[in-house]
């Protein structure tokens, strides 16, 4: 009985001591200041050093969340209890946050540096105007792969996906709007498609896909991509560009079929507590400095235009992750198709990775 | 004997067994270590030794932050939920019929079978709508819940063990009922409340799941953090971390092994034959 | 004495389970009958018994059970051999320190050492086997599963095997009884509470498994786990999510039941 009771004090007094360590480390970091920004974001998606200096700049203290996909964000927001001051979702969360009213419009009278940004850009189908989400990073879904590990073949479209010299070596990231997508598009549908034959079609055509399917996996692609584990990859180009960083071998290309066009967009949360603060971040993270030292970073395409003209020529020109016009006319933004035919859209993902046996 | 009959020849063997079973255990953990060292910058191509990783550990105060965090929530909810699950036990163990225990147990172990996204989804919209703030408190309510039933199962195979007869001769010897309790009846079931005790902690450790859920607020634990930082490939100052949390944890260990040694009868020698 | 301290006991334990056992059960079995439009329904009831989720659930019970019975036969001897050892106590805190490392982290580890280019990998190519693919296969899931479960299953069957009086094993070879037979009608039945209790610690977990089955089985594996992460997390569709929720409960009920504990007596048989 002694030594239980020793055993609990212990764990008590070492508890109530680390937790004394936290408040000390807290106060040191400033973080129990009351003049703070929280912001929501992907991993690894801003320089930190572009934070330190909005800091410098704003006074503010900066507090950093990540989150690793738009429904585990969408959910914390919604159930409240939370106050992220700015968040940045894909664009059909935008979409879906917009309809259950999680958003506040944004007042573009307060964003000077918006004029940065490439028309191309603004007034897309998920937000027309531009009401509630400024444009922080896109780019496209496609095809990465090592030419080297299949005689020098260059991939072209979505169909050469089900080439016989592809057997088991492809793998594909794990959403189902990208993979009964490309689906889709490789029928010559658009992405968007909700006619239960087109979905049928794509989903039996996907089943034939399988021999060549080594695996479907999360953000471990990149890491099995680079260390050459398969020859082809179904990824978002932001990845693509990292991979490539990190494997020189390796090549993308947007499927000629089409594609589709992602966006990342800033949002503020209904719950926000320093609106002001979000407005200063956001009109910050527009500088095409800023935004230009953000893109060489993160590796991702800037929406911005004066910030590509800053950025090196290597970077700005490469076709692969800035497509011309004529490409992105092809491509496709993802469209809110409502709940339940997201929902079949997700059945049918699965009926797909179940048939891999 | 017989055991030492056969444990001069076998002893090759069952040691080669034992060995093994390390072996394995460990070769993820020693990977993890020697890629902490890797200036590669990667878990491939181990290129050159530096300690850079570490540096970036110590420097990172929202890192260090979190490691706390995961460490006070894992004591504290680990000690509460022992306490929460002996009692349990006993309470399971007291019931007469068996069908009303068999119930409890079907319920305790509910949480236990649940993935763990449904009780962190569950935990969610329980605390929202009791009005718990996303936090440190509604994380230490949901890992004591989550650790308790798990806690009870390590615990009642003991409680049942024990003879009864150990009570009935303690009372006859005119034990109160607290004696009954703290001189009979936990000291035999020690071993199980340790048991307990570390499987609480290592499910507290681990979780992410549930912690992701309801946890809010800039109040963040380890599991969460790294799974969030997965996105642009582990950065090895988390291997780093991690080895350094692996050696602390393994001084513990032995350390507070071999201090109880000295002295004390070892534990695991109960009141025999 | 029996009535007044039940009644204490139960107190604190009680509020427990009401609170975070019987009101989420309530809350899921709730959300299970409205479907993706909040609509009142039992069509994610009809939805569960279609030819996909059948497959799902017959899937996750094999796999399940492959785990389940593969984490015994290399637990139940360690254990064994562990209560032989001086300082088993200390060998035992050991064998459960690694899984206090963070799985995520073992997971990639596991991508390090089985990729194709890996550790087991380059040793398999200097023994001459040469390189085999060991990731996204039914092996080295069921090995990574394994892996993390082990020190599950140990705990209690060492805690069985320590509470075993250690002459009746002398006693029955004295009997003449060969060590395997003293095994299977003496040892064995004499830890079968701890068995179980392992078995159920690793079996019903088994079964929703779903980060696993991404990172180590390139979802070549699907099991309850991975539909009901994709519904909560991915589809929103809470309503179908809670439905595979509550028929892994009634699963795990009925297993509950059917390898509830008997009475207890000293000797077996």
């Amino acid at each position: 009985m002694k030594q239980l009771v020793r055993m609990f004090i212990v764990v008590f007094v070492a508890a109530f001591a680390l937790m004394y360590g936290v408040h000390l480390l807290n106060s040191s970091e400033g973080y129990a200041g009351s003049n703070t920004l929280t912001i929501y974001n992907w991993g690894d998606y801003i320089d930190p050093d572009l934070i330190a200096e909005f800091e410098e700049e704003s006074g503010l203290k900066v507090i950093y969340q990540t989150f690793d996909s738009n429904e585990a964000m969408m959910t914390k927001i919604e159930q409240g209890g939370t106050t992220f001051d700015v968040s940045v979702p894909s664009e059909y969360a935008i979409s879906k946050m917009k309809e259950e009213n999680l958003l506040l419009p944004i007042d573009h009278s307060k964003l000077p540096n918006l004029s940065h940004i490439d028309e191309r850009f603004l007034n897309l189908s998920f937000d027309p105007n531009n009401e509630y989400s400024i444009p922080y990073f896109w780019g496209t879904v496609g095809i990465v792969y090592n030419p080297g590990m299949i005689d020098g073949w260059q991939i072209k479209s979505w169909n050469d996906l089900w080439d016989e010299r592809l057997r088991n070596q492809i793998l594909l990231v794990d959403g189902a709007r990208e993979v009964i997508g490309f689906g889709l598009n490789s029928l010559y549908y658009s992405l968007n498609d909700t006619e239960e034959a087109h979905l049928q079609e794509a989903k039996n055509k996907l089943a034939s896909l399988t021999p060549n399917v080594k695996a479907i996996v999360g953000d471990e692609i990149k890491m099995l991509l680079a260390n050459e584990e398969a020859a082809v990859g179904v990824v978002w180009s932001g990845d693509a560009s990292e991979i490539m960083g990190e494997n020189e071998n390796l090549d993308y290309v947007v499927p000629e079929e089409g594609s589709n066009l992602w966006f990342d967009n800033m949002v503020i949360p209904k719950t926000a507590r320093n609106i002001e603060g979000a407005y200063q971040f956001m009109n910050f993270m527009l500088d095409p400095e800023h935004a230009a030292r953000n893109a060489e970073y993160v590796g991702y395409s800037t929406p911005n235009k004066d910030a590509l003209a800053l950025l090196p020529e290597d970077i700005s020109g490469d076709e692969r992750f800035y497509p011309a016009p004529e490409m992105t006319e092809k491509l496709e933004v993802y469209r809110n198709l409502g709940k339940r035919m997201l929902a079949h859209y997700n059945e049918l993902f699965l009926e797909f990775k179940m048939h891999r046996k | 004997m017989a055991s030492q009959r056969t444990s001069s020849r076998g002893w090759k063997w069952s040691n080669v067994y034992l060995i093994a079973v390390f072996v394995v255990l460990y070769a993820p953990i020693f990977f993890l270590t020697l890629y902490s060292f890797n200036s590669g910058g990667a878990m491939h191509d181990f290129e050159g030794f530096t300690l850079d990783w570490y540096k970036e550990v110590f420097a990172d105060t929202r890192l260090l932050i979190i490691v706390l965090n995961t460490l006070v929530i894992a004591l504290l909810s680990s000690a509460l939920s022992t306490i929460l699950g002996v009692l349990g036990a006993l309470a399971i163990q007291h019931v007469r019929r068996r069908r009303t225990q068999n119930t409890l147990l079907a319920l305790n172990n509910v949480l236990i079978v649940s993935p763990d996204v449904i009780i962190g989804a569950s935990f969610l919209i329980l605390f929202t709508i009791v009005g718990i703030k996303l936090g440190f408190v509604s994380v230490l309510l949901a890992h004591i819940a989550f650790s308790v039933p798990i806690v009870v199962i390590m615990v009642l195979p003991k409680l049942e063990e024990m003879s009864s007869t150990w009570i009935d001769a303690a009372r006859d010897l005119g034990a109160s009922r607290t004696d009954v309790l703290t001189k009979v009846i936990l000291p035999y079931i020690r071993p199980g409340i340790f048991a307990g005790f570390f499987m609480a902690l290592t499910y507290s450790l681990d979780d992410f799941a549930v912690t992701f859920f309801v946890t809010g607020n800039g109040y963040s634990t380890l599991a969460v953090e790294i799974y969030s930082r997965a996105r642009q490939g582990i950065s090895l100052s988390i291997n780093a971390l991690s080895t350094l949390i692996f050696l602390f944890t393994i001084i513990l260990v032995i350390g507070y092994y071999f201090i109880n040694q000295r002295g004390n009868r070892p534990p695991g020698t109960e009141v025999q034959q | 004495m029996s009535v007044k301290s039940r009644n204490l006991y139960l107190i604190p334990y009680a509020a427990w389970i009401i609170l975070f056992v019987v009101a989420p059960i309530a809350l899921i079995v709730y959300y299970s009958l409205f479907d993706i439009e909040g609509k009142f329904t039992f069509s994610n009831y009809s939805s569960f018994f279609t030819p996909v989720y059948m497959r799902m659930t017959l899937s996750s019970f094999w796999y399940a059970f492959l785990i389940t019975v593969f984490s015994l036969l290399i637990a139940y001897p360690a254990a064994y051999l562990l209560t032989r050892t001086k300082h088993k106590q200390l060998w035992l805190l050991l064998i459960i320190l690694p899984s206090w490392i963070n799985l995520l982290l073992k997971a990639y580890a596991f991508l390090g050492l089985f990729g194709t280019y890996g550790i087991v990998n380059a040793a398999l190519e200097t023994f001459g086997i040469g390189r085999q693919q060991i990731l996204f296969t039914d092996f080295s899931f069921v090995f990574v599963s394994v892996y993390i479960f082990i020190p599950f299953m140990i705990l209690p069957v060492f805690n069985a095997l320590e509470k075993m009086n250690p002459s009746l094993i002398d006693a029955a070879r004295d009997l003449g009884a060969s060590p395997w037979t003293t095994f299977r009608r003496v040892v064995f039945p004499l830890t079968i509470n701890g068995v179980k209790a392992g078995c159920q610690a690793v079996f019903i977990p088994a079964l929703s498994l779903f980060m696993i089955t991404r990172l180590i089985a390139g979802n070549r594996v699907i099991t309850l786990g991975t539909a009901i992460e994709q519904h909560f997390l991915v589809t929103q569709d809470w309503g179908m999510g809670a439905t595979i929720a509550v028929f892994l409960v009634v699963i795990m009920a009925l297993i509950m039941v059917l390898t509830g504990n008997r009475p207890k007596r000293e000797v077996s048989r």
